[in-house]
């Protein structure tokens, strides 16, 4: 899909190169980077709706531009040095594998101002954000263990990175907490978005036994194969509200919206400055979808209190004791798990057989 | 940790069937002479009409017609530009890829979160496609190596000069060798919106087409080579996520790549082999992707 990129970054020049330069209150140009289309229904899709909202709050004083289906990689610099070079003052990349990319752009480009999403470094000019999935992933991990019938959960995985293996423990150690006798299957797929892979591996986990999955790619297919096996699932980065009542029981949406008007406005007011935060279900950038009816009534209030007290700051999903897969300890009786420890998570917690990959 | 073999071939003929059915299509294509890279922008359009027909009328019989008519429609693009323009074949299958790709994600946006009907079983619980699929392969192999139009299309391919010569329609055997392509790519894209991935999703056959291509050159044009190219690609994906499901610790880098690096293995034996003088097996065509121009 690079040549779609291609044309899209070559249509960004040419509006870019068809604006009078004299311009001089011109509006503020604003472009993200997308690693897949604007129709994948997750992850992307959410991101966009985030773009629409910046455009609607500052109207006439912002230009938005988005290049999507970047690949993470070599091709990821380009597309972002197109934009910084077509008059973007601000540009957002929103996916991890974009990291080193937009440092390396950025680097060039000391007067444009970068937002990265779930990545860990930053810069000057190179701000950081992310959303604390795992608090979320808590709450499908209660559903999942009260749900499976089975006793195996499944979780379709993207790339080993720390937000997917937080994910994947918070997960577990959630649907453990309700139901001891939880087995946990994984899958890596990856990709963040492949709908044939996703279903395929969606229909391995099932063939393994797998009743209940969660995922962590970015398409619907997952959803749409456990439908057809008669197993659930739960919306992933999107409400996915197509698959409501049943596969979809619930879901973990990401509102980037009130984070991007934010940092817009900073911009365009001169107040902008690079930080690194991580905001979860207590600010409202992470989002619980309506549990359906598929779920029964006290496994909801169970989820959605576990969620409040998640919201409150009561509840830290990775509270000790835990130990790692390997039996070492981790965290003792009590101590939660310092921001640190999960913006580098690459271990399991004891209790999941599956071999980390390296 | 055991997996059944059995379920793992049934996984496998699931996924090597929409790159089994583009594959078959693009060698009838290239033996006619002709290197449509358009495979995947085609594989799209059938993704995309297909699932919209069947959608509509419930039937997916009707959904795979439908794919096959759009998947021709589309590649008839490419036979215009390529045959009467004589442009290059190459730029103008990656254009009709960034077309297809295009075109669909425009045309797509209402069928976003639909669901697609069940598929008929078939025999032993197999649909029908991948029967289809199966029974095509020697079905395009007789064509090629028996039927008298078949010999036509390989003559073309070979040396549209010498065939020309002879007194048959170059162009007009193209087209139609461009067409069938199309259509069989159109049906392998449907495979993956109504039967694999059950929905329609914007970019969704994600590179099938890319592999299909590989596949007819790891084939070395042979359709039965197609079929074994198929079940190794689509069989080193499932395996490894079975490997993975069931907890085994695999190389999924290494196995993603083997598929890969078999196509580049085939394609050293042979010029290898000729090098050293020994003929033998079936290379490219000789005319594959030369424009073609009557001069009288």
């Amino acid at each position: 899909m690079n040549r779609r990129t291609l044309l899209g970054s070559a249509a960004a020049l040419v509006a870019a190169s068809a604006l009078p330069a004299f311009a001089q209150d011109e509006k503020l140009k604003v472009g993200f980077i997308y690693v897949g289309p604007v129709g994948d229904g997750g992850w992307t899709y959410q991101h966009d709706l985030a773009r629409q909202a910046v455009e609607k709050e500052y109207g006439d004083r912002v230009q938005t531009t988005f290049i999507e289906s970047v690949p993470e990689g070599a091709d990821a610099e380009r597309a972002i040095t197109q934009l910084a070079l077509s008059g973007h003052k601000l540009i957002f990349t929103t996916s991890f594998g974009f990291m080193d990319a937009t440092i390396n752009v950025a680097k060039k480009f000391p007067d444009v101002k970068f937002e990265h999403a779930t990545g860990y470094k930053t810069a000057e000019n190179v701000a950081t954000y992310d959303a604390r999935f795992y608090e979320g992933r808590a709450v499908m991990g209660t559903i999942a263990g009260r749900m499976t019938k089975s006793n195996k959960i499944g979780y379709i995985g993207s790339f080993p990175i720390p937000e997917v293996v937080q994910g994947i423990n918070s997960s577990y150690i959630h649907a453990k907490k309700v139901n001891p006798d939880v087995e946990m299957k994984v899958v890596w797929a990856y990709s963040w978005f492949d709908p044939a892979k996703e279903a395929d591996a969606a229909a391995a986990l099932i063939a393994e036994g797998v009743d209940v999955i969660l995922q962590h790619t970015d398409s619907t297919a997952p959803l749409a194969k456990a439908q057809e096996a008669g197993a659930i699932g739960f919306g992933q980065a999107s409400d996915m509200a197509a698959f409501k009542p049943t596969p979809r029981v619930s879901s973990i949406i990401d509102n980037w919206a009130p984070y991007y008007v934010k940092r817009v406005g900073e911009v365009l007011d001169g107040s902008w400055t690079s930080h690194s935060v991580w905001l979860g279900i207590g600010d409202g950038e992470v989002e619980i979808g309506e549990i359906t009816e598929a779920v029964p009534a006290e496994v909801k209030e169970e989820a959605l209190a576990l969620k409040d007290r998640i919201a409150s700051g009561e509840y830290h999903p990775f509270t000790g004791p835990l130990k790692k897969q390997d039996g070492s300890d981790w965290l003792a009786e009590g101590q939660t798990a310092s921001d640190q420890d999960l913006s580098s998570m690459n271990f399991y917690v004891e209790g999941i057989t599956a071999p980390m990959p390296k | 940790m055991m997996i059944d073999p059995l379920s793992v071939f049934i996984l496998l003929l699931g996924a090597a069937t929409p790159i089994l059915f583009a594959g078959l299509g693009e060698l009838v294509v290239e033996r006619a002479g002709v290197l449509n890279l358009g495979v995947e922008g085609m594989m799209i359009g059938g993704a995309l009409a297909g699932f919209a027909v069947a959608h509509a009328s419930g039937s997916t019989a009707l959904g795979f017609l439908a794919a096959a008519i759009a998947g021709a429609a589309l590649s008839m693009i490419f036979a215009v530009l390529t045959q009467f323009l004589l442009s290059n074949q190459v730029a103008t299958g990656l254009a009709l890829t960034l077309f297809g790709l295009g075109l669909t994600a425009m045309f797509g946006k209402p069928y976003e979160g639909m669901k697609a009907p069940a598929m008929m079983p078939g025999p032993l619980g197999l649909n029908w496609m991948i029967w289809l699929g199966i029974a095509l392969v020697p079905l395009v192999w007789w064509f090629l190596a028996r039927a008298q139009p078949g010999l036509i299309l390989r003559a073309v391919g070979e040396n549209h000069d010498a065939a020309h010569g002879l007194g048959y329609p170059v162009r007009r055997v193209r087209i139609l060798a461009i067409g069938f392509g199309g259509a069989l790519a159109g049906m392998g894209g449907a495979y993956i919106s109504i039967a694999t991935v059950l929905q329609w999703t914007e970019g969704m056959t994600a590179g099938a087409g890319w592999i299909a291509l590989a596949i007819v050159v790891f084939a070395q044009w042979n359709p039965w080579g197609v079929l074994a190219g198929a079940w190794l690609f689509g069989g080193v994906t499932v395996l490894q996520l079975r490997l993975q499901a069931a907890g085994v610790a695999v190389p999924v880098q290494l196995l993603s790549m083997a598929p890969y690096l078999a196509t580049i293995i085939v394609l050293v034996l042979i010029s290898a082999r000729q090098k050293f003088g020994r003929s033998g097996g079936a290379a490219a065509p000789g005319s594959l992707g030369r424009p073609f121009h009557a001069l009288r």
